[in-house]
């Protein structure tokens, strides 16, 4: 590749990218561009082959089959001019549990020969008062803040957050999507994996959604939530009587997940007036109405499912993604989903 | 944090390997410094069995003075303490808490991590040889006659052997498993292999064992070194077998993720 073809390559580039444990195919001919500082959300339930696709392209893993190329380099092959470019967050913590994080993030200052200034960026992660506590006497949010840290003291060009929100509250997590807005000003490629829709929503350029190991959907969260004119949905108590609804507004109606409707009908006031009269009649109380532009977690159920059966399953998401059966099954963890 | 743009940010980025390498390494000897335990086995229990042997004359150690048989048998345990029993149980639960795979994703390369490994290893057992002596020469009368040379050549090739066995260890266990197997072994060690006392006074059998384990055979070359009496061929080539066959498993079979 000559010097202007490599200026001009994207931040990543994953072509036909398969990997397999055993007999689960983990990802299955992945496809995808990511541009320079452009922010990739891969949205995906548990086990939907977010982490191993990362993971190829970190240097964690040798793909089966494809190829992937990080800012033009071979992530394993080329790992020594990769790495000081690249910074990355695993899921689990990677940290000594009797490391400060001040002296954890000034060793990996000292792996780089341009770091930012750690003590700043401790700072400005909101770790200072905790910079002499041992990693395992962290809170759950610190370790993750930590993690982040870690990730940017290289001052990457390109990061790979997996789950960066994973286990925050509310708080915490306004705060790590904070910092990662303040990557996307300075211009850093960012790569997140999450299975929250409105992690996806909020802060990613594009969405690539993933199931099962394929990309199933990829654009701006705009062009992914653009709807049909003929959909209205809404939210209300879970468990309602769709055949009947059906037949009241002469159109189909699909409870996606609990709670979580959608009327296969077009968004004219007759519509409107005929849910809200049997609404009315059954004593149910709307949640939300949303027609014209679908949610995100609409998209991610309509195309994640193949029966409406499907969208019904609940159930928690367990660790260990990737590794899981659920992505055969089809059970997957809606709980998480929009949550 | 200000940040490079446009074409700036294409270009490759040196490392500076060799401050990367002795930070790690400044890292490991803090945290081993930092867990009481580890502190227990690399220096309480190689000087707490010196001291307290060399007062208290109980074992049988020949006809030699209990300390002339200690020092060199208390050095080996040292350097089977530091190089196998911390590094075995330091690095399964690096690996265990995914800070092998971690690290792993940083600039320093593999080959440097282990480095760090390498001179941590050595840094501390200078320092507890160097205590182990000082305490020998100035509190308990200790009078080697010879192996200035020998002595350290003997240790370093001794923490290499028993670096690349504690390695093998924390490669192939699981972490809960590291803990047990090595501290029983160091305990086994302690008693069959002739470091504290003399061999002879075990059944024959367990004495030979002894003698063909890696820290029998280090305590052997010490012994002989600082009685003035040269090289102990058979078990220096038998501790370089051992490092040898160690390293060269360690390499095959060591694991990075947890």
């Amino acid at each position: 590749m000559s010097l202007s073809s490599a200026l001009r390559a994207p931040a990543i580039e994953i072509a036909g990218l398969t990997k397999r444990y055993g007999d689960t195919l983990a990802v299955d001919h992945l496809d995808l561009e990511v541009h320079r500082g452009e922010t990739l959300a891969l949205l995906g339930p548990n086990g939907a082959g977010k982490t191993t696709t990362v993971e190829c392209c970190e240097g964690y893993r040798v793909p089966d089959a494809g190829s992937v190329r990080v800012l033009g380099l071979d992530p394993r092959r080329d790992a020594r001019r990769l790495r000081p470019r690249v910074g990355l967050m695993l899921q689990e913590g990677g940290v000594y549990p009797l490391a400060r994080p001040r002296e954890m993030l000034h060793l990996f200052a000292r792996f780089h020969a341009d770091p930012a200034d750690p003590d700043a960026l401790l700072a400005r992660v909101g770790l200072a008062d905790a910079r002499r506590t041992r990693f395992r006497d962290l809170s759950g949010g610190q370790k993750q803040r930590l993690s982040l840290a870690l990730a940017l003291v290289g001052r990457p060009e390109v990061v790979f957050l997996d789950e960066p929100t994973a286990g925050l509250d509310p708080a915490a997590r306004r705060m790590t999507w904070g910092h990662i807005r303040e990557l996307q000003d300075d211009g850093v490629t960012v790569v997140l994996t999450t299975h929250l829709l409105d992690e996806a929503e909020e802060l990613s350029d594009r969405v690539a959604i993933v199931d099962r190991g394929r990309l199933i959907a990829l654009g701006t969260p705009d062009e992914l939530t653009h709807a049909d004119r003929d959909e209205v949905e809404f939210s209300a108590r879970p468990g309602l009587d769709t055949a009947d609804l059906a037949v009241a507004l002469g159109v189909g109606v699909v409870e996606l997940r609990p709670g979580r409707y959608v009327v296969h009908g077009p968004n004219e006031p007759t519509l409107v007036a005929r849910l809200a009269t049997w609404l009315e009649r059954h004593d149910v109380r709307l949640g939300e109405l949303q027609a014209g532009k679908r949610s995100l977690e609409r998209v991610f159920l309509g195309l994640t499912d193949d029966s409406a059966d499907d969208a019904l399953v609940t159930g928690h998401g367990t660790a260990g993604e990737d590794t899981g059966g659920r992505q055969r099954s089809g059970a997957v963890p809606r709980g998480e989903v929009g949550a | 944090m200000t940040r490079m743009t446009g074409t700036a940010v294409t270009q490759d980025r040196a490392t500076p390997l060799g401050r990367a390498i002795v930070a790690q390494a400044a890292m490991e000897v803090r945290l081993l410094f930092r867990s009481p335990e580890s502190l227990l086995v690399t220096l309480g229990v190689p000087i707490g069995l010196l001291v307290f042997f060399s007062v208290v004359d109980v074992l049988p150690t020949g006809d030699q003075r209990a300390v002339e048989f200690l020092v060199p048998g208390v050095l080996a345990i040292s350097v089977a303490a530091t190089g196998l029993v911390a590094v075995a149980i330091q690095t399964a639960f690096e690996r265990k808490y995914g800070v092998l795979k971690r690290l792993g994703g940083t600039p320093l390369p593999r080959w440097g991590f282990l480095a760090a490994k390498g001179l941590a290893v050595a840094a501390t057992l200078a320092a507890q040889a160097l205590l182990i002596v000082v305490i020998a020469l100035g509190v308990l009368d200790w009078r080697p006659a010879g192996g200035a040379v020998l002595v350290p050549v003997a240790v370093v090739v001794g923490a290499v052997t028993c670096t690349a066995i504690g390695l093998l260890i924390a490669g192939v266990l699981r972490a809960e498993a590291t803990l047990a197997v090595v501290n029983a072994l160091f305990l086994v060690l302690l008693v069959i292999s002739g470091v504290t006392f003399d061999p002879s006074a075990l059944p024959e059998a367990l004495a030979s064992v002894g003698r063909l384990l890696p820290v029998g055979a280090l305590a052997d070359v010490l012994r002989v070194a600082v009685a003035g009496e040269g090289v102990a061929v058979g078990s220096f080539a038998l501790l370089s077998g051992w490092g040898l066959g160690a390293t060269a498993l360690a390499a095959r079979t060591f694991r990075w993720e947890p």
